[in-house]
């Protein structure tokens, strides 16, 4: 195990959860169908531009959701994966499950953006349990979610509040699924897994608050 | 032609004890609640439910578990902030759960609808949920055989129907109610309103009436909530 050696660099210099979510959505390739997974991965839609043509997937059945429906907009039956009241865009369609998440596993969506308790070096997801043994367990559309689109982004922290590296080398959370995830979206750094050489693992392209050295420090895994 | 059913307890009575029960609905969005209000009337029990969670609150499904009349939950997500009597029960290990995730879950109703024997999926291998289960690799990538998933009756949801059975939902509320229409021997249909026969536009209908067994008409809250007066059409038919 890598000793931590020191404190969290400074906050102020790793990227805020908003600056996060702004680069996610500066990366998202004009014209993408794409998914926006419950919890941190919805604040992505707030930086999206209209020039960027982005159409939103919920997978509970609709292509062309808006923002959260507020006041009068509300409607019991048009509501996202979280079950939060959501609009309708112009161009919007509805479908049944099955045709959703068809749609999903058929590859026909271009990025699904989700969070993550832990990623492994090759990409392998862990983000439906915790494995404690009391728990209830519930998985949902992660499964589905992790391995569908052409493209899964994960967005997290790098560490964890005691310092332990999210990127690890395998996962020790159960699985979501495996190698299926192609970048890590962090406050400390932004990854791609690629292969090198003939080898997966995580590609450092991005470093914040950090130097890549440290990161590399910090983590068990080795960039490529 | 279906049953038109004068009250969702009669439209319920396919019900037994026993029975494998289809619930549409996406958190509240499609969820039959009448009839499933009704079935906690009929007093049927020993029954195994499928629907995407396992109750909310203290109403509907929550509340046939509280009963404990709900044998087996076959579900994707049964953790929320107010599904205690689930857990209430789970922890006493009075409800049995098979955990499936919520693609798996849509295509095993649909397989079971469409005469498939089973089929390998994507979703779940490498997973605790796959363990056990058939694996394999076609053209490279790894798959997990997963069976259809029937039912002795479907509740369901839907905005309109026509006296052949023809439904018509609105917007995210259409969730499960498709498949599960097809998946069960039984489908009872609860909607806002019972059209004439040619009313629906045949281009617009989204679950043909050859699914359809019972309709009942449930004039919803969300209709009065958006000032939506029931049509005359429907008070004709």
């Amino acid at each position: 195990m890598t000793e931590i050696t020191s404190a969290p660099a400074a906050s102020a210099e790793r990227l805020s959860r908003q600056d996060l979510a702004r680069i996610v959505a500066r990366d998202i390739t004009p014209g993408s169908f794409v998914n926006l997974g419950i919890g941190q991965p919805t604040t992505v839609a707030d930086y999206l531009t209209p020039e960027q043509r982005v159409t939103l997937h919920t997978e509970n059945g609709m292509l062309g959701m808006g923002p959260q429906a507020h006041g009068d907009q509300i409607d019991q039956d048009l509501i996202n994966a979280g079950k939060v009241p959501v609009t309708e865009l112009p161009g919007a369609s509805y479908f049944h499950h099955a045709d959703s998440f068809a749609m999903m596993r058929g590859g026909h969506l271009d990025v699904c953006v989700l969070g993550a308790f832990q990623v492994s070096a090759t990409g392998d997801l862990a983000n439906w349990s915790t494995g404690a043994p009391d728990a209830i367990p519930a998985v949902g559309g992660a499964m589905d979610l992790a391995i569908g689109a052409k493209e899964t982004w994960v967005m997290m922290s790098l560490f964890t509040k005691d310092g332990t590296p999210k990127l690890a080398p395998e996962l020790s959370y159960p699985v979501t699924g495996l190698g299926c995830v192609t970048r890590i979206y962090t406050d400390c750094g932004i990854f791609h897994i690629t292969e090198h050489h003939g080898t997966r693992g995580p590609h450092l392209v991005e470093a914040h608050g950090l130097s890549r050295e440290e990161i590399q420090n910090r983590l068990e895994v080795d960039l490529l | 032609m279906p049953a038109i059913a004068e009250s969702a307890v009669e439209a319920v009575s396919a019900v037994n004890d026993g029975s494998t029960v289809l619930m549409g609905g996406f958190g509240n969005a499609g969820q039959p609640m009448e009839l499933i209000d009704a079935l906690l009337e009929s007093g049927s029990t020993d029954l195994t439910v499928v629907n995407n969670n396992a109750g909310q609150g203290d109403a509907g499904l929550a509340l046939l578990i509280k009963e404990r009349r709900v044998k087996k939950i076959i579900c994707s997500f049964p953790r929320q902030s107010d599904s205690w009597h689930f857990d209430t029960a789970y922890r006493a290990g009075e409800i049995e759960l098979e955990l499936v995730p919520q693609g798996n879950l849509a295509e095993r109703l649909r397989a079971a609808g469409a005469g498939i024997g089973a089929f390998y999926t994507p979703t779940g291998y490498g997973t605790a949920l796959a363990e056990g289960k058939e694996t394999r690799q076609i053209h490279g990538r790894n798959y997990v055989l997963e069976y259809p998933l029937r039912g002795d009756v479907a509740l369901i949801k839907a905005l309109y129907a026509d006296h052949e059975g023809n439904l018509v939902y609105r917007k995210t509320a259409r969730n499960f109610g498709p498949v599960m229409a097809a998946a069960a021997a039984q489908t009872v249909v609860q909607v806002d309103q019972l059209l004439p026969t040619g009313e629906i536009d045949p281009e617009t209908v989204i679950t043909p009436g050859l699914y359809v067994d019972t309709i009942t008409v449930v004039p919803s809250a969300s209709a009065a909530a958006r000032g939506e007066a029931p049509a005359d059409a429907a008070q004709a038919a």
